[in-house]
């Protein structure tokens, strides 16, 4: 399986996405942001976390507007599947790929912890190993990770499955670290082939620092 | 031709930055401080003559990047 990382001036995570990525079997590809395309036979495009353009303007609105994000758009539209994390994410939703946007947390402080969150949804490529309900323990690290969507939006999410994750203590019950409607930490389109989430999977690979949890959700992406 | 672009939380998404300065001011003694919305200006010096062409970029300059329509609205004010 091949991987493509999408690398932003400001990026940080592309290399543990590829570390994570690796260590599945996976063949990665970093892809510089002023490509014009993505390389042929790619079969998940992952858009990684960080700061991509010093967050300046809003987080992932100048990105949207880089070279590869046409290319990326064209892939989606294709039916290609797309994952954006934390920053990935913010540039996700910039684009219209999928809905919603993401505001400055509500406390305003930058969040970085662990969180457990809560299955919603997994009648999809990314949580399909994962069962509904089921709480996991991922990282979060962000200042913009309060997710808004207006109340048709938010119903529309509801009907089509659209909802992945939300955030909850260690039982399952609501935890909103950062004011997100719903509780939501994660989401995918309606065709279900873009996948956006605040916390970072990547970042939870091996138990001796913290949890493997996250092994589970990108392994969804592995052919069967 | 010069324009000023005042981008704002639409009303009814939370501005949990005015909110905060609100409080802050208040808690300075400041009581009359009803409510406060923290926005951001943008001004672009532009190469335009005619004001309603030069409106109409910055509208859809706003609409591109600027403003992020989900969440926030925009006005605009042409300075010659």
């Amino acid at each position: 399986m091949k991987v493509g990382i999408v690398q932003f001036p400001g990026t940080n995570c592309e290399y543990d996405t590829q570390h994570a990525f690796a260590a599945l079997g996976c063949e990665t590809q970093i892809l510089w942001h002023k490509e014009d395309s993505i390389p042929e036979d790619t079969d998940l495009v992952v858009v990684a976390g960080g700061f991509s353009y010093g967050d300046y303007l809003r987080s992932g609105a100048i990105a949207k507007m880089s070279p590869i994000m046409k290319a990326l758009k064209a892939y989606a539209e294709n039916g290609g599947k797309v994952l954006g994390i934390c920053n990935g994410f913010q540039v996700l939703t910039e684009t219209g790929l999928l809905p919603g946007a993401l505001k400055r947390n509500e406390g305003l402080h930058f969040i970085s912890r662990h969180h457990h969150l809560k299955v919603i949804s997994n009648d999809n490529t990314f949580l399909r190993h994962c069962k509904t309900n089921e709480v996991v323990n991922i990282p979060i690290a962000h200042h913009d990770g309060n997710y808004y969507i207006d109340e048709e939006g938010l119903k529309q999410l509801h009907e089509n499955h659209q909802i992945l994750l939300q955030y909850t203590d260690e039982k399952g019950n609501i935890n909103n670290p950062n004011g997100s409607v719903e509780s939501i930490a994660g989401i995918s389109n309606i065709t279900k082939n873009v996948f956006g989430l605040m916390p970072h999977p990547e970042r939870a690979m091996e138990s001796l620092l913290g949890s493997n949890d996250g092994r589970r959700m990108l392994e969804g992406f592995l052919s069967a | 031709m010069k324009a000023i672009v005042n981008i704002f939380l639409k009303n009814g998404v939370l501005d949990s930055q005015g909110k905060a300065v609100q409080h802050a001011l208040s808690g300075h003694g400041f009581q009359s401080v009803r409510d406060v919305r923290v926005g951001k200006q943008i001004i672009i010096e532009m190469d335009e003559s005619d004001e309603v062409s030069a409106k109409e970029k910055v509208a859809h300059m706003c609409e591109e990047l600027l403003a992020n329509m989900v969440i926030e609205d925009y006005e605009i004010e042409i300075q010659a």
